[in-house]
């Protein structure tokens, strides 16, 4: 172990000094043509050399590995400018350091991605003035994004911190072999229809399936999963519409939570936790032990790369009951950053329409800007491993059918407490509901400290 | 050191006085500089984040927000929460059955390896190995191992004609598990601590116990226990230690709901609960409450089995 890391460190070093080199081969370069970047006016135009730094959390698909190489692209044209990014995959980890840098001011990155789930906590007042106002610096055009993607990320003042990356439009994917051994219909239109409109008829299909189901298969892979799904979908979801938690007169919840226990109760889930770490639920996509999934368009590759090659061919996607969004993100600027204002360019630049579309292109992601959903490169886009499903076609109608609710700043913390303290004990335990619903209402009063 | 600095004054000697205040320094301030190092980093890195967690337990703190006044109140609604009562009850009951399973198997290896064994020197390196793996990775294996799924262990209660057993959902088949593992990582660890110390018997005790005709069970019982008491004491307060912070375990055990000791909280530690409040939910107060409590129990055991020790000590001075 310890020499391993060792030999991580000099390699790192070496690398540091690699950057220093180039960046001195740069600067040398940027003096020889007078001077570094033209018109664009970043850096102030003067040549200084710097350094801006994203903290990123999962996959943005910005990188020069894997993703659509924006950097680089960006870095060619401000020869000044060097974009390193940090990157941790845990969302939840990466948002409590966030919160520790801010609460310092030290530490934090020139970008910082925000995910949807904590925009309300960083638009609230404790930390809203700790970001520049992106309606005003970087020129970012604001009208290019879906409106509901800014008021997002507006603070109460009027003050834009973040700019929209992708968002999560949610169709529902299945595995056709299990339709088909179930008699239930496979063309992904047909199967749309069996439960367009209502989330009661996905359980009434649910109930379909169960009747002449494969031996050791379920319907849906988790309860907790339907709950996310269903809520998505919900106009009112964890806050009133002043922004307060106020889960439990939710309609929206009471409609998830009542879904998820109906197929909890009906035995039509395969009582499995999502992205559970031990691989229980990735295994169950190998070994087709479930036959739907609710599938927010970043599902996708999670599909691809559990079931495997050898599943190629066996999945769809079909419009879901209702159109909901999970997931999605911001990049939002510190104050505090020595180079606020070249970082508030970037940004602006990441998440203009044209590189949405190449994110998309490579990575996937759903773009939040109007003209790229309607776009071509999206409208036209298929996907190989689900038999060329029209996925850009898909995921662009589903998007428009989203209505965003309000959200509070405990949102993501109450989420968590429902899905894996109540339903899934509801799930896995067969605890009564009632007395789980009773244990998430405890939970949220003793460890919420608002 | 006073001879270094009349060494180095060129020659001509320093005063009396000055040379006796030297020595006097050198005799009473020495010491102070040479444990000085120790002292300044337990008290930046010890006494200063103690006392700032007393202070932060008695205010409403929020990352990235102001911080309130709110005196006892984190600490009063600890006393009334029951997921405190909770954590507190399987802390204890997770402590019980990993720390005396684990002392006990320590003392009878310990004595095993205590006779002349072929290959001995491998044996006593091999009872460390579990202690120099790492939590993370005997943690993942043992969570594979009691996969509810596609565990091996389930695999093989099958085979017996078992059912397979929620090694995670349910309370005490989670703790079990969880005890398994605390207990393969620190047997060895505490057996090599007993083995050092039954080497420092006399032999003559066990001599004059075989001629007295005492079998190799009573020999343990009468020769080796007495003689290494104050060892097992120490083991016990380690542990005890050990299983009040019992976190890595439970955390990697659970997976995706480790921070919550499963969906019921059904193998939340102190720790955990202490994690989940400051870092997940962000009521650092609250978390820092519970530290102190934490260590306020630590303290209330030692003093308890200081109790006892002396009780003992005062025993046998009266019996001998």
């Amino acid at each position: 172990m310890r020499t391993s890391s060792s030999r991580h460190g000099r390699g790192r070093r070496t690398a540091v000094n690699a950057v220093a080199a180039i960046a001195v081969m740069a600067t040398g370069a940027a003096l020889l043509t007078g001077c570094g970047s033209d018109g664009d006016g970043a850096a102030g135009g003067s040549g200084e050399q710097i350094t801006l730094r994203i903290g990123t959390f999962g996959s943005f698909g910005y990188d020069n590995a894997t993703g659509a190489k924006l950097y680089a692209e960006y870095e060619k044209a401000h020869p000044n400018i060097k974009i390193e990014e940090s990157n941790v995959a845990d969302g939840q980890k990466y948002w409590d350091t966030l919160k520790l840098r801010l609460s310092r001011d030290s530490g934090l990155a020139d970008i910082q991605a925000l995910e949807v789930g904590y925009i309300a906590e960083a638009t609230g007042p404790a930390m809203a003035d700790k970001w520049t106002d992106l309606g005003k610096t970087g020129g970012a055009d604001l009208g290019a994004f879906l409106d509901w993607k800014v008021k997002q990320a507006t603070t109460g003042d009027g003050k834009v911190i973040g700019l929209g990356t992708d968002i999560g439009p949610m169709a529902i994917c299945y595995n056709k072999d299990l339709f088909a051994k179930a008699k239930l219909p496979t063309d992904r239109a047909e199967v749309g229809k069996l439960w367009a409109g209502d989330w009661a008829k996905f359980i009434a299909a649910g109930e379909t399936y169960k009747k002449s189901a494969p031996e050791g298969t379920s319907f849906h892979d988790s309860a907790s999963g339907l709950f996310n799904a269903v809520i998505s979908s919900e106009p009112v979801q964890y806050a009133n519409t002043k922004g307060e938690l106020d889960y439990e007169n939710s309609p929206g919840v009471k409609k998830a939570w009542d879904t998820a226990v109906a197929a909890t109760k009906g035995e039509l889930t395969a009582k499995l936790r999502q992205f559970d770490e031990k691989g229980t639920w990735n295994a169950a996509f190998k070994n087709s032990k479930f036959a739907t999934v609710a599938c927010p368009s970043w599902m996708t590759g999670i599909i691809k790369d559990q079931a495997g090659p050898e599943n190629q061919g066996k999945w769809d996607i079909a419009a879901p009951p209702v159109a909901g969004n999970w997931g999605g993100s911001f990049l939002a600027v510190p104050k505090s950053g020595k180079h606020a204002k070249e970082a508030a360019e970037l940004a602006a630049w990441l998440t203009a329409p044209a590189q949405h579309a190449k994110v998309f292109g490579v990575n996937g992601n759903i773009p939040s800007t109007k003209d790229t959903l309607i776009s071509a490169a999206v409208q036209d886009a298929k996907l190989p491993y689900f038999g060329d499903t029209p996925i850009g076609k898909i995921y662009s109608e589903a998007a428009a059918g989203i209505t965003p609710a309000p959200i509070s700043r405990w949102d993501g913390q109450v989420k968590t407490f429902l899905t894996d303290n109540g339903i899934l004990d509801i799930e896995q335990r067969g605890t009564d509901p009632a007395k789980a619903w009773e244990n998430v209402k405890k939970l949220v009063d003793d460890k919420i400290d608002q | 050191m006073a001879t270094s600095v009349r060494a180095t004054s060129g020659g001509s000697p320093p005063p009396a006085g000055l040379r006796s205040t030297l020595y006097r320094l050198d005799l009473k301030a020495v010491p102070y500089v040479f444990v000085a190092p120790f002292f300044l980093t337990f008290a930046a890195f010890g006494l200063f984040p103690l006392i700032y967690t007393g202070w932060l337990s008695l205010h409403r703190v929020e990352l990235g927000g102001s911080t309130q006044w709110k005196g006892l109140e984190n600490y009063s609604s600890l006393a009334t929460s029951e997921f405190f009562w909770n954590a507190l009850a399987n802390t204890f009951t997770i402590g019980v059955i990993s720390t005396v399973p684990q002392l006990l198997m320590a003392l009878g290896l310990a004595h095993l390896l205590n006779y002349k064994l072929r290959g001995r020197g491998f044996f006593r390196v091999a009872v460390l190995a579990p202690y120099a793996t790492s939590i993370a990775a005997a943690t993942l294996v043992f969570a594979q191992l009691f996969n509810t799924d596609y565990g091996l262990i389930n695999t093989v209660l099958g085979w017996a004609g078992f059912d397979p057993v929620a090694w995670e959902s349910s309370k005490w088949p989670a703790q079990i598990a969880i005890s398994v593992i605390v207990t393969w990582r620190w047997t060895g660890y505490n057996a090599l601590i007993y083995l050092a110390a039954m080497q420092a018997v006399p032999q003559d005790l066990y001599e004059a116990a075989a001629l007295d005709g005492a079998s190799r069970w009573h020999q343990f019982i009468s020769v080796t226990i007495p003689s290494i008491r104050p060892t097992i004491l120490f083991t016990v307060i380690v542990s005890t230690i050990g299983a009040t912070q019992l976190f890595g375990e439970p955390m990697l055990f659970g997976g995706s709901v480790g921070i919550s000791g499963g969906s019921g909280n059904q193998f939340q530690t102190l720790s955990l609960l202490m994690y989940e409040k400051g870092w997940v939910t962000g009521a650092l107060g609250q978390a820092s409450a519970i530290a102190w409590v934490m260590l306020l129990l630590l303290l209330l055991i030692g003093g308890i089995q200081t109790l006892i020790t002396r009780s003992n000590h005062k025993r046998k001075k009266s019996g001998s």
